[in-house]
Protein backbone atom coordinates (compact mmCIF):
# COMPACT_ATOMS: atom_id res chain seq x y z
CA UNK A 1 0.00 0.00 0.00
CA UNK A 2 1.04 3.84 -0.55
CA UNK A 3 2.42 4.45 3.08
CA UNK A 4 4.40 1.41 2.56
CA UNK A 5 7.79 3.18 1.61
CA UNK A 6 9.67 2.35 5.15
CA UNK A 7 12.93 4.58 5.83
CA UNK A 8 13.64 6.29 2.84
CA UNK A 9 10.92 9.33 3.85
CA UNK A 10 12.73 9.63 7.38
CA UNK A 11 16.51 9.93 6.02
CA UNK A 12 15.71 12.34 3.28
CA UNK A 13 13.97 14.45 5.92
CA UNK A 14 16.80 14.57 8.66
CA UNK A 15 18.93 15.89 5.57
CA UNK A 16 16.96 18.85 4.50
CA UNK A 17 14.34 19.33 7.52
CA UNK A 18 15.03 21.05 10.71
CA UNK A 19 16.22 24.85 8.75
CA UNK A 20 13.05 26.40 10.32
CA UNK A 21 11.55 27.48 6.83
CA UNK A 22 9.39 24.16 5.84
CA UNK A 23 5.83 23.68 7.23
CA UNK A 24 6.30 20.46 9.13
CA UNK A 25 9.33 21.85 11.05
CA UNK A 26 7.89 25.28 12.59
CA UNK A 27 8.02 25.63 16.56
CA UNK A 28 5.17 24.68 18.00
CA UNK A 29 3.15 27.64 19.82
CA UNK A 30 1.95 27.88 22.97
CA UNK A 31 -2.11 26.78 21.81
CA UNK A 32 -0.54 23.55 20.47
CA UNK A 33 1.08 22.62 23.88
CA UNK A 34 -2.12 23.03 25.40
CA UNK A 35 -4.24 20.98 23.00
CA UNK A 36 -1.38 18.23 22.56
CA UNK A 37 -1.55 17.98 26.79
CA UNK A 38 -5.24 17.81 26.53
CA UNK A 39 -4.77 14.84 24.29
CA UNK A 40 -2.08 13.00 25.93
CA UNK A 41 -4.13 13.65 29.38
CA UNK A 42 -7.40 12.02 27.59
CA UNK A 43 -5.38 9.11 26.30
CA UNK A 44 -3.99 8.08 29.50
CA UNK A 45 -6.79 9.06 31.40
CA UNK A 46 -8.65 6.08 31.36
CA UNK A 47 -5.96 4.19 32.64
CA UNK A 48 -5.51 5.79 35.34
CA UNK A 49 -9.30 5.72 36.15
CA UNK A 50 -9.11 2.20 35.81
CA UNK A 51 -6.71 2.77 38.71
CA UNK A 52 -9.45 4.80 40.81
CA UNK A 53 -12.25 3.03 40.32
CA UNK A 54 -10.40 -0.73 41.14
CA UNK A 55 -10.40 1.29 44.80
CA UNK A 56 -13.22 2.19 45.50
CA UNK A 57 -16.89 0.67 46.18
CA UNK A 58 -19.56 1.11 43.92
CA UNK A 59 -21.50 3.25 46.84
CA UNK A 60 -17.90 5.46 46.53
CA UNK A 61 -17.83 6.08 42.80
CA UNK A 62 -21.72 7.26 42.96
CA UNK A 63 -20.57 10.74 45.58
CA UNK A 64 -20.46 13.63 43.52
CA UNK A 65 -17.55 14.59 43.05
CA UNK A 66 -16.29 11.02 42.56
CA UNK A 67 -12.56 10.01 44.12
CA UNK A 68 -9.83 10.72 42.25
CA UNK A 69 -6.59 9.53 43.74
CA UNK A 70 -6.57 5.25 44.39
CA UNK A 71 -6.16 3.72 47.31
CA UNK A 72 -4.83 0.24 49.26
CA UNK A 73 -7.72 -1.00 48.70
CA UNK A 74 -7.04 -1.88 44.61
CA UNK A 75 -4.68 -4.79 46.67
CA UNK A 76 -7.95 -6.33 48.14
CA UNK A 77 -10.12 -6.03 45.43
CA UNK A 78 -7.40 -7.51 43.45
CA UNK A 79 -7.11 -10.26 45.38
CA UNK A 80 -10.84 -10.57 45.22
CA UNK A 81 -10.25 -11.61 41.04
CA UNK A 82 -7.71 -13.55 41.59
CA UNK A 83 -10.30 -16.30 43.29
CA UNK A 84 -12.45 -15.91 40.62
CA UNK A 85 -9.90 -15.81 37.91
CA UNK A 86 -5.79 -17.23 37.59
CA UNK A 87 -4.62 -14.15 36.24
CA UNK A 88 -0.91 -15.28 36.15
CA UNK A 89 -2.15 -18.06 34.53
CA UNK A 90 -4.00 -15.83 32.28
CA UNK A 91 -0.86 -13.31 31.83
CA UNK A 92 1.69 -16.38 31.39
CA UNK A 93 -0.93 -17.93 28.95
CA UNK A 94 -1.27 -14.45 26.87
CA UNK A 95 2.85 -14.57 26.44
CA UNK A 96 3.19 -18.47 25.58
CA UNK A 97 0.59 -17.50 22.91
CA UNK A 98 1.49 -13.87 21.62
CA UNK A 99 5.21 -15.16 21.48
CA UNK A 100 4.92 -18.16 19.46
CA UNK A 101 2.39 -16.10 16.95
CA UNK A 102 5.72 -13.27 16.52
CA UNK A 103 8.17 -15.77 16.11
CA UNK A 104 6.34 -17.70 13.72
CA UNK A 105 4.94 -14.82 11.55
CA UNK A 106 8.95 -13.39 11.89
CA UNK A 107 10.17 -16.68 10.61
CA UNK A 108 7.83 -17.74 7.80
CA UNK A 109 7.06 -14.54 6.85
CA UNK A 110 10.45 -13.24 6.22
CA UNK A 111 11.19 -16.61 4.53
CA UNK A 112 8.55 -16.03 1.75
CA UNK A 113 9.20 -12.06 1.63
CA UNK A 114 13.08 -12.96 0.56
CA UNK A 115 12.09 -14.84 -2.46
CA UNK A 116 9.13 -12.87 -2.67
CA UNK A 117 11.59 -9.69 -3.51
CA UNK A 118 14.55 -11.06 -4.84
CA UNK A 119 14.15 -14.36 -6.57
CA UNK A 120 12.33 -15.07 -9.65
CA UNK A 121 10.81 -18.41 -10.03
CA UNK A 122 7.34 -19.33 -11.85
CA UNK A 123 3.97 -18.22 -10.52
CA UNK A 124 5.65 -16.31 -8.38
CA UNK A 125 2.83 -13.42 -9.51
CA UNK A 126 0.11 -15.30 -8.94
CA UNK A 127 0.89 -16.26 -5.77
CA UNK A 128 1.88 -12.70 -4.47
CA UNK A 129 -1.54 -11.53 -5.88
CA UNK A 130 -3.08 -13.85 -3.89
CA UNK A 131 -1.34 -12.55 -0.87
CA UNK A 132 -1.95 -8.89 -2.02
CA UNK A 133 -5.68 -10.11 -1.91
CA UNK A 134 -6.58 -11.75 0.86
CA UNK A 135 -4.31 -8.50 3.19
CA UNK A 136 -7.98 -6.57 3.62
CA UNK A 137 -9.79 -9.83 4.77
CA UNK A 138 -10.30 -10.19 8.13
CA UNK A 139 -10.03 -13.27 10.51
CA UNK A 140 -13.44 -12.93 10.99
CA UNK A 141 -14.76 -13.69 7.69
CA UNK A 142 -13.50 -17.51 8.08
CA UNK A 143 -14.33 -17.68 11.66
CA UNK A 144 -16.98 -20.52 10.98
CA UNK A 145 -14.48 -22.80 9.68
CA UNK A 146 -12.03 -22.52 11.63
CA UNK A 147 -13.94 -23.32 14.49
CA UNK A 148 -15.06 -26.63 12.88
CA UNK A 149 -11.78 -27.09 11.96
CA UNK A 150 -10.60 -26.60 16.03
CA UNK A 151 -13.48 -28.90 16.81
CA UNK A 152 -12.90 -31.46 14.57
CA UNK A 153 -8.92 -31.91 16.12
CA UNK A 154 -9.88 -31.46 19.54
CA UNK A 155 -8.09 -28.65 19.92
CA UNK A 156 -10.86 -26.10 22.02
CA UNK A 157 -9.27 -25.57 25.27
CA UNK A 158 -6.06 -25.86 24.02
CA UNK A 159 -3.50 -23.00 23.33
CA UNK A 160 -2.65 -24.42 20.14
CA UNK A 161 -6.25 -23.06 19.23
CA UNK A 162 -5.77 -19.51 19.74
CA UNK A 163 -2.51 -19.76 18.34
CA UNK A 164 -2.93 -22.45 14.76
CA UNK A 165 -5.14 -19.48 12.43
CA UNK A 166 -2.32 -16.26 13.54
CA UNK A 167 0.94 -18.08 12.84
CA UNK A 168 1.48 -16.52 9.70
CA UNK A 169 0.32 -13.44 7.81
CA UNK A 170 -0.12 -11.64 4.54
CA UNK A 171 0.31 -8.85 5.96
CA UNK A 172 4.10 -10.44 6.99
CA UNK A 173 5.00 -11.61 4.15
CA UNK A 174 3.71 -8.44 2.03
CA UNK A 175 5.95 -6.08 4.61
CA UNK A 176 8.93 -7.73 4.45
CA UNK A 177 8.77 -8.52 0.67
CA UNK A 178 8.31 -4.32 0.37
CA UNK A 179 11.48 -3.52 2.67
CA UNK A 180 13.76 -5.90 1.22
CA UNK A 181 13.21 -4.67 -2.00
CA UNK A 182 14.52 -1.53 -1.03
CA UNK A 183 17.00 -2.52 1.08
CA UNK A 184 18.53 -5.34 0.15
CA UNK A 185 20.96 -4.59 -3.08
CA UNK A 186 19.95 -7.06 -5.63
CA UNK A 187 24.32 -7.28 -6.53
CA UNK A 188 24.90 -8.13 -3.06
CA UNK A 189 22.49 -11.50 -3.20
CA UNK A 190 24.38 -12.02 -6.82
CA UNK A 191 27.72 -11.52 -5.28
CA UNK A 192 26.75 -14.72 -2.86
CA UNK A 193 25.50 -16.42 -6.00
CA UNK A 194 28.76 -16.01 -7.77
CA UNK A 195 31.22 -16.53 -4.77
CA UNK A 196 29.08 -20.06 -4.76
CA UNK A 197 27.22 -19.54 -1.53
CA UNK A 198 23.81 -22.15 -1.43
CA UNK A 199 20.67 -20.08 -1.10
CA UNK A 200 20.60 -20.34 2.85
CA UNK A 201 23.82 -19.31 3.22
CA UNK A 202 23.11 -16.12 1.11
CA UNK A 203 19.47 -15.92 3.93
CA UNK A 204 21.52 -15.97 6.78
CA UNK A 205 24.38 -14.12 6.05
CA UNK A 206 23.15 -11.34 3.80
CA UNK A 207 19.47 -11.22 4.05
CA UNK A 208 18.91 -11.71 7.86
CA UNK A 209 21.24 -8.99 8.98
CA UNK A 210 19.57 -6.66 6.69
CA UNK A 211 15.70 -7.74 7.20
CA UNK A 212 16.14 -7.47 10.87
CA UNK A 213 14.64 -3.91 11.46
CA UNK A 214 11.51 -4.98 9.78
CA UNK A 215 11.46 -8.36 10.92
CA UNK A 216 11.84 -6.09 14.70
CA UNK A 217 8.71 -4.21 12.97
CA UNK A 218 6.57 -7.39 12.11
CA UNK A 219 6.99 -8.98 15.41
CA UNK A 220 5.85 -5.87 17.50
CA UNK A 221 2.70 -6.03 15.55
CA UNK A 222 1.98 -9.40 15.04
CA UNK A 223 2.97 -9.94 19.57
CA UNK A 224 0.43 -7.08 20.21
CA UNK A 225 -2.25 -8.45 18.02
CA UNK A 226 -2.36 -11.94 19.01
CA UNK A 227 -1.70 -10.52 22.77
CA UNK A 228 -5.03 -8.20 22.60
CA UNK A 229 -7.37 -10.35 19.79
CA UNK A 230 -10.84 -11.13 21.57
CA UNK A 231 -13.03 -12.79 19.07
CA UNK A 232 -11.41 -15.86 18.46
CA UNK A 233 -9.75 -16.97 21.91
CA UNK A 234 -13.19 -16.46 23.41
CA UNK A 235 -14.60 -18.91 20.96
CA UNK A 236 -12.05 -21.64 21.52
CA UNK A 237 -10.70 -21.14 24.74
CA UNK A 238 -12.16 -21.51 28.43
CA UNK A 239 -12.11 -19.72 32.00
CA UNK A 240 -10.03 -23.03 33.03
CA UNK A 241 -6.96 -22.04 30.59
CA UNK A 242 -7.52 -18.60 30.00
CA UNK A 243 -5.63 -15.99 27.93
CA UNK A 244 -5.91 -12.08 29.37
CA UNK A 245 -8.92 -11.04 27.04
CA UNK A 246 -10.56 -14.33 28.22
CA UNK A 247 -10.03 -14.11 31.81
CA UNK A 248 -11.29 -10.38 31.26
CA UNK A 249 -14.27 -11.44 29.36
CA UNK A 250 -15.05 -14.01 31.98
CA UNK A 251 -14.92 -10.76 34.46
CA UNK A 252 -16.92 -8.76 32.09
CA UNK A 253 -19.58 -11.49 31.76
CA UNK A 254 -20.88 -12.97 34.81
CA UNK A 255 -22.40 -11.29 37.51
CA UNK A 256 -19.77 -9.15 40.31
CA UNK A 257 -22.10 -7.28 42.56
CA UNK A 258 -18.57 -4.61 42.99
CA UNK A 259 -17.04 -3.36 39.89
CA UNK A 260 -13.68 -2.18 41.76
CA UNK A 261 -13.10 -6.11 41.72
CA UNK A 262 -13.62 -6.24 37.44
CA UNK A 263 -11.77 -2.98 37.67
CA UNK A 264 -8.76 -4.24 39.66
CA UNK A 265 -8.21 -7.38 37.46
CA UNK A 266 -8.49 -5.27 34.50
CA UNK A 267 -5.31 -3.07 34.90
CA UNK A 268 -3.67 -5.80 36.49
CA UNK A 269 -3.31 -7.58 33.34
CA UNK A 270 -2.70 -4.38 31.50
CA UNK A 271 0.56 -3.17 33.90
CA UNK A 272 2.39 -5.81 31.51
CA UNK A 273 1.76 -3.60 28.31
CA UNK A 274 2.17 -0.45 30.04
CA UNK A 275 5.60 -1.17 31.69
CA UNK A 276 6.21 -2.47 28.11
CA UNK A 277 5.87 0.72 26.48
CA UNK A 278 8.24 2.33 28.93
CA UNK A 279 10.87 0.67 28.03
CA UNK A 280 9.89 0.65 24.41
CA UNK A 281 7.91 3.06 23.65
CA UNK A 282 10.33 5.17 21.09
CA UNK A 283 10.61 1.74 18.96
CA UNK A 284 7.09 1.05 19.08
CA UNK A 285 6.14 4.60 17.67
CA UNK A 286 9.06 4.23 15.18
CA UNK A 287 7.56 0.96 14.02
CA UNK A 288 4.32 2.12 13.68
CA UNK A 289 5.34 5.62 11.63
CA UNK A 290 7.56 2.65 9.66
CA UNK A 291 5.46 -0.06 9.08
CA UNK A 292 2.78 2.05 8.69
CA UNK A 293 0.62 -0.84 7.72
CA UNK A 294 -1.73 -3.05 9.89
CA UNK A 295 -2.62 -6.40 9.29
CA UNK B 1 18.47 -17.35 -10.39
CA UNK B 2 17.31 -19.68 -7.07
CA UNK B 3 14.37 -21.17 -9.04
CA UNK B 4 14.29 -24.06 -6.93
CA UNK B 5 15.23 -22.35 -3.97
CA UNK B 6 12.47 -19.85 -4.21
CA UNK B 7 9.79 -22.57 -3.74
CA UNK B 8 11.09 -23.90 -0.03
CA UNK B 9 11.29 -20.82 1.24
CA UNK B 10 7.61 -19.81 0.39
CA UNK B 11 6.24 -23.18 1.24
CA UNK B 12 6.35 -22.79 4.84
CA UNK B 13 4.56 -19.84 4.69
CA UNK B 14 1.89 -20.88 1.99
CA UNK B 15 1.10 -24.24 3.50
CA UNK B 16 0.45 -22.30 6.67
CA UNK B 17 -1.63 -19.82 4.52
CA UNK B 18 -3.48 -21.86 2.64
CA UNK B 19 -4.54 -24.23 5.65
CA UNK B 20 -5.34 -21.29 8.21
CA UNK B 21 -6.44 -18.41 5.78
CA UNK B 22 -7.70 -19.37 2.12
CA UNK B 23 -9.35 -22.84 3.12
CA UNK B 24 -11.45 -21.16 6.00
CA UNK B 25 -12.24 -17.74 3.97
CA UNK B 26 -13.30 -20.00 0.73
CA UNK B 27 -14.94 -23.01 3.21
CA UNK B 28 -17.21 -19.94 4.54
CA UNK B 29 -19.27 -19.64 1.31
CA UNK B 30 -20.02 -23.69 1.38
CA UNK B 31 -20.68 -23.79 4.82
CA UNK B 32 -23.16 -20.46 4.28
CA UNK B 33 -25.43 -22.90 2.15
CA UNK B 34 -25.83 -25.46 4.59
CA UNK B 35 -27.78 -25.99 7.91
CA UNK B 36 -24.77 -26.84 10.48
CA UNK B 37 -25.67 -27.14 13.77
CA UNK B 38 -23.10 -26.19 16.70
CA UNK B 39 -23.58 -29.24 18.38
CA UNK B 40 -22.39 -31.45 15.64
CA UNK B 41 -20.29 -28.62 13.68
CA UNK B 42 -19.19 -31.26 11.10
CA UNK B 43 -22.89 -32.86 10.26
CA UNK B 44 -23.84 -30.63 7.13
CA UNK B 45 -27.03 -30.34 4.76
CA UNK B 46 -27.27 -28.63 1.77
CA UNK B 47 -29.81 -26.01 2.20
CA UNK B 48 -28.76 -23.38 -0.81
CA UNK B 49 -29.38 -20.24 -0.44
CA UNK B 50 -32.16 -20.50 2.26
CA UNK B 51 -29.53 -18.82 4.93
CA UNK B 52 -29.01 -15.92 2.38
CA UNK B 53 -33.12 -15.11 1.71
CA UNK B 54 -34.01 -15.51 5.79
CA UNK B 55 -30.80 -13.29 6.94
CA UNK B 56 -31.42 -10.50 4.24
CA UNK B 57 -35.05 -10.34 5.24
CA UNK B 58 -34.74 -10.69 9.06
CA UNK B 59 -35.38 -7.97 11.44
CA UNK B 60 -32.28 -8.32 13.21
CA UNK B 61 -30.17 -8.09 10.34
CA UNK B 62 -31.40 -5.22 9.16
CA UNK B 63 -31.27 -3.90 12.64
CA UNK B 64 -27.45 -4.90 12.90
CA UNK B 65 -26.72 -3.72 9.41
CA UNK B 66 -27.76 -0.19 10.37
CA UNK B 67 -26.07 -0.24 13.91
CA UNK B 68 -22.97 -1.37 12.27
CA UNK B 69 -23.09 1.59 10.00
CA UNK B 70 -23.74 4.41 12.59
CA UNK B 71 -21.82 3.11 14.70
CA UNK B 72 -18.65 3.36 11.98
CA UNK B 73 -19.93 6.61 11.16
CA UNK B 74 -19.77 7.81 14.50
CA UNK B 75 -16.43 6.23 15.17
CA UNK B 76 -14.59 6.58 12.14
CA UNK B 77 -14.87 10.05 11.27
CA UNK B 78 -14.46 11.80 14.10
CA UNK B 79 -11.23 9.74 14.99
CA UNK B 80 -9.64 10.42 11.59
CA UNK B 81 -10.22 13.61 11.71
CA UNK B 82 -8.80 14.07 15.42
CA UNK B 83 -5.83 12.45 14.11
CA UNK B 84 -5.09 14.32 11.05
CA UNK B 85 -5.03 17.75 13.60
CA UNK B 86 -3.07 15.64 16.24
CA UNK B 87 -0.47 14.49 13.70
CA UNK B 88 -0.42 18.10 12.27
CA UNK B 89 0.57 19.32 15.90
CA UNK B 90 3.20 16.71 16.69
CA UNK B 91 4.23 17.71 13.08
CA UNK B 92 6.12 20.97 14.77
CA UNK B 93 9.34 20.85 16.82
CA UNK B 94 8.45 20.75 20.22
CA UNK B 95 9.54 19.60 23.54
CA UNK B 96 8.89 16.19 24.98
CA UNK B 97 7.90 15.08 21.63
CA UNK B 98 8.72 11.50 22.08
CA UNK B 99 6.69 11.19 25.48
CA UNK B 100 3.49 12.50 23.65
CA UNK B 101 4.21 9.96 20.99
CA UNK B 102 4.29 7.24 22.95
CA UNK B 103 1.40 8.39 25.48
CA UNK B 104 -0.90 8.83 22.49
CA UNK B 105 -0.34 5.17 21.36
CA UNK B 106 -1.13 3.55 25.08
CA UNK B 107 -4.55 3.40 24.05
CA UNK B 108 -3.72 1.08 20.75
CA UNK B 109 -1.88 -1.32 22.96
CA UNK B 110 -4.71 -1.34 25.93
CA UNK B 111 -6.73 -4.44 24.91
CA UNK B 112 -10.19 -3.77 23.36
CA UNK B 113 -11.27 -5.91 26.34
CA UNK B 114 -9.96 -3.63 28.69
CA UNK B 115 -10.83 -0.34 27.04
CA UNK B 116 -14.37 -1.64 26.88
CA UNK B 117 -14.55 -2.78 30.71
CA UNK B 118 -13.35 0.83 31.95
CA UNK B 119 -14.96 2.89 29.34
CA UNK B 120 -18.29 0.59 31.08
CA UNK B 121 -17.50 1.71 34.59
CA UNK B 122 -17.14 5.43 33.16
CA UNK B 123 -20.60 4.91 31.45
CA UNK B 124 -22.47 3.35 34.21
CA UNK B 125 -25.43 5.21 35.28
CA UNK B 126 -25.62 5.65 38.90
CA UNK B 127 -21.78 5.72 39.73
CA UNK B 128 -19.82 6.61 36.29
CA UNK B 129 -17.63 9.65 35.15
CA UNK B 130 -19.83 10.81 32.28
CA UNK B 131 -22.76 11.66 34.17
CA UNK B 132 -20.79 13.20 36.59
CA UNK B 133 -19.16 15.58 33.90
CA UNK B 134 -22.45 16.10 32.14
CA UNK B 135 -24.03 16.96 35.36
CA UNK B 136 -21.46 20.11 36.02
CA UNK B 137 -23.22 21.31 32.75
CA UNK B 138 -26.73 20.65 33.71
CA UNK B 139 -28.05 17.42 31.95
CA UNK B 140 -28.41 14.52 34.53
CA UNK B 141 -28.74 11.15 34.39
CA UNK B 142 -28.30 9.94 30.65
CA UNK B 143 -28.94 6.46 29.93
CA UNK B 144 -25.58 5.24 28.31
CA UNK B 145 -26.96 1.54 27.89
CA UNK B 146 -30.80 1.53 27.45
CA UNK B 147 -31.10 4.77 24.93
CA UNK B 148 -29.93 3.90 21.49
CA UNK B 149 -27.68 7.19 20.52
CA UNK B 150 -26.55 7.32 23.82
CA UNK B 151 -25.39 3.89 24.02
CA UNK B 152 -23.79 3.79 20.89
CA UNK B 153 -22.10 7.25 21.30
CA UNK B 154 -20.37 5.23 24.40
CA UNK B 155 -19.08 2.39 21.84
CA UNK B 156 -17.51 5.03 19.48
CA UNK B 157 -15.71 6.58 22.26
CA UNK B 158 -14.23 3.51 23.03
CA UNK B 159 -13.07 2.85 19.17
CA UNK B 160 -12.32 6.45 18.98
CA UNK B 161 -9.91 6.67 22.22
CA UNK B 162 -8.14 3.18 21.06
CA UNK B 163 -7.09 4.17 17.62
CA UNK B 164 -6.29 8.31 17.47
CA UNK B 165 -3.16 7.92 18.37
CA UNK B 166 -2.61 5.26 16.02
CA UNK B 167 -3.90 6.48 12.98
CA UNK B 168 -2.26 9.98 13.98
CA UNK B 169 1.09 8.51 13.78
CA UNK B 170 0.34 7.14 10.10
CA UNK B 171 -0.34 10.48 9.12
CA UNK B 172 2.87 11.88 10.61
CA UNK B 173 4.65 9.37 8.95
CA UNK B 174 2.93 10.56 5.93
CA UNK B 175 3.30 14.23 6.38
CA UNK B 176 7.44 14.15 6.78
CA UNK B 177 7.44 11.85 3.55
CA UNK B 178 6.04 15.54 1.93
CA UNK B 179 9.43 17.41 0.24
CA UNK B 180 10.05 20.46 2.82
CA UNK B 181 10.80 22.36 -0.61
CA UNK B 182 6.98 21.88 -1.65
CA UNK B 183 6.65 24.36 1.32
CA UNK B 184 9.15 26.37 0.98
CA UNK B 185 7.66 27.51 -2.37
CA UNK B 186 3.93 27.89 -1.14
CA UNK B 187 5.71 30.03 1.65
CA UNK B 188 7.36 32.17 -1.14
CA UNK B 189 3.90 32.15 -2.57
CA UNK B 190 2.61 33.98 0.43
CA UNK B 191 0.53 30.72 1.66
CA UNK B 192 -0.85 31.16 5.03
CA UNK B 193 -0.68 28.66 7.39
CA UNK B 194 -3.56 26.79 7.18
CA UNK B 195 -3.49 27.27 2.89
CA UNK B 196 -0.17 25.59 3.58
CA UNK B 197 -2.35 22.43 5.52
CA UNK B 198 -4.99 22.80 2.58
CA UNK B 199 -2.71 23.14 -0.57
CA UNK B 200 0.22 20.92 0.38
CA UNK B 201 -0.29 18.85 3.46
CA UNK B 202 -3.56 17.12 2.82
CA UNK B 203 -2.58 16.72 -1.46
CA UNK B 204 0.54 14.89 -0.11
CA UNK B 205 -1.77 12.91 2.10
CA UNK B 206 -4.56 11.64 0.02
CA UNK B 207 -2.69 8.06 -0.84
CA UNK B 208 -2.07 7.56 3.48
CA UNK B 209 -5.97 9.10 3.99
CA UNK B 210 -7.81 6.46 1.96
CA UNK B 211 -5.35 3.58 3.38
CA UNK B 212 -6.79 4.80 7.25
CA UNK B 213 -10.53 5.16 5.81
CA UNK B 214 -9.83 1.72 4.37
CA UNK B 215 -8.34 0.20 7.66
CA UNK B 216 -10.77 1.90 9.85
CA UNK B 217 -13.98 1.27 7.47
CA UNK B 218 -12.84 -2.59 7.38
CA UNK B 219 -12.54 -2.78 11.27
CA UNK B 220 -16.04 -1.07 11.98
CA UNK B 221 -17.59 -3.93 9.82
CA UNK B 222 -15.38 -6.05 12.35
CA UNK B 223 -16.54 -4.51 15.48
CA UNK B 224 -17.48 -6.91 18.27
CA UNK B 225 -15.81 -7.05 21.44
CA UNK B 226 -16.62 -3.47 22.37
CA UNK B 227 -20.59 -3.93 21.82
CA UNK B 228 -20.56 -7.40 23.46
CA UNK B 229 -18.80 -6.37 26.77
CA UNK B 230 -20.84 -2.99 26.67
CA UNK B 231 -23.76 -5.27 26.96
CA UNK B 232 -22.28 -7.36 30.20
CA UNK B 233 -21.58 -10.02 27.72
CA UNK B 234 -24.95 -10.73 26.30
CA UNK B 235 -24.59 -11.45 22.33
CA UNK B 236 -27.93 -9.72 22.02
CA UNK B 237 -26.09 -5.47 22.25
CA UNK B 238 -28.72 -4.36 24.61
CA UNK B 239 -32.04 -5.34 25.50
CA UNK B 240 -33.72 -3.49 22.13
CA UNK B 241 -30.86 -4.68 20.26
CA UNK B 242 -29.74 -0.82 20.19
CA UNK B 243 -26.11 -1.49 20.01
CA UNK B 244 -26.32 -5.09 18.06
CA UNK B 245 -23.52 -4.96 15.05
CA UNK B 246 -22.91 -7.65 12.43
CA UNK B 247 -20.15 -8.87 14.68
CA UNK B 248 -21.57 -9.65 17.59
CA UNK B 249 -25.09 -10.90 15.64
CA UNK B 250 -23.11 -13.58 13.73
CA UNK B 251 -21.93 -14.51 17.30
CA UNK B 252 -25.51 -14.66 18.42
CA UNK B 253 -26.41 -16.81 15.50
CA UNK B 254 -23.40 -19.77 15.92
CA UNK B 255 -22.79 -19.61 19.56
CA UNK B 256 -25.89 -18.45 21.11
CA UNK B 257 -28.46 -19.95 18.81
CA UNK B 258 -26.16 -22.88 17.68
CA UNK B 259 -26.89 -21.99 14.09
CA UNK B 260 -22.98 -22.04 12.54
CA UNK B 261 -24.34 -22.41 8.85
CA UNK B 262 -26.32 -18.67 9.60
CA UNK B 263 -23.73 -17.18 11.25
CA UNK B 264 -21.12 -18.20 8.00
CA UNK B 265 -23.46 -16.33 5.91
CA UNK B 266 -23.42 -13.33 8.22
CA UNK B 267 -19.50 -13.51 7.44
CA UNK B 268 -20.45 -13.86 4.23
CA UNK B 269 -22.00 -10.95 3.54
CA UNK B 270 -19.81 -9.20 5.99
CA UNK B 271 -16.83 -9.86 3.28
CA UNK B 272 -19.20 -8.72 0.27
CA UNK B 273 -20.01 -5.58 2.15
CA UNK B 274 -15.96 -5.19 2.68
CA UNK B 275 -15.74 -5.45 -0.50
CA UNK B 276 -18.56 -2.84 -1.46
CA UNK B 277 -17.43 -0.15 1.05
CA UNK B 278 -13.65 -1.03 -0.47
CA UNK B 279 -14.33 0.17 -3.88
CA UNK B 280 -16.68 2.73 -2.67
CA UNK B 281 -13.83 4.66 -0.79
CA UNK B 282 -11.61 4.18 -3.79
CA UNK B 283 -13.90 5.54 -6.33
CA UNK B 284 -14.89 8.82 -4.15
CA UNK B 285 -11.27 9.20 -3.73
CA UNK B 286 -10.51 9.10 -7.05
CA UNK B 287 -13.57 11.57 -7.75
CA UNK B 288 -12.15 14.33 -5.34
CA UNK B 289 -8.09 13.56 -6.48
CA UNK B 290 -9.34 14.36 -10.37
CA UNK B 291 -12.18 17.24 -9.21
CA UNK B 292 -9.29 18.81 -7.44
CA UNK B 293 -6.92 18.75 -10.19
CA UNK B 294 -9.28 19.44 -13.13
Amino acid sequence: MAAMTTTAPAVRRSRSGRSGQAGGQQRAGKFTYFLIAIITLLSIFPLYWTLVSGSHTNAQMAETPPPFVPTGDFFHNLSMAMQRQDLWRALLNSTIVATVVAVSNVLFCTLAGFAFAKLRFRGSNVLLMLVVGTLMVPLQVGIVPLFMLAAKYHMIGHLQAAIAPYLVSAFGVFLLRQYLIAALPTELVEAGWVDGASTFRIFRSIVLPIARPAMAVLAMFQFLMAWNDFFWPILVLNNRNPTVQVALNGMGTGYIPQTAVVMAATFFVTVPVLVAFGFLGKQIVGGIMQGAVKG
Amino acid sequence: MGSRAAYVYVAPFFIIFAAMGLYPFLYTAWVSLHKVSLAKPNAMSWVGFANYSHLWSNHFFLNALKNTFTIGVISTVPQLLIALGVAHMLNYTMRWRTFFRVALILPYATSVAAATLVFSQIYSQQYGLANWVTGLFGVHNIDWLNNKWASQTAISTIVTWRWVGYNALIYLAGMQAIPGDLYESAVIDGASRWQQFRFVTLPGLRPTILFTVIISTIGATQLFAEPLLYGSGKPNGGGLNQFQTLGLLMYQQGWANRNLGLAATTAWTIFLLIVVLVLVNVFVMRRITRESKG
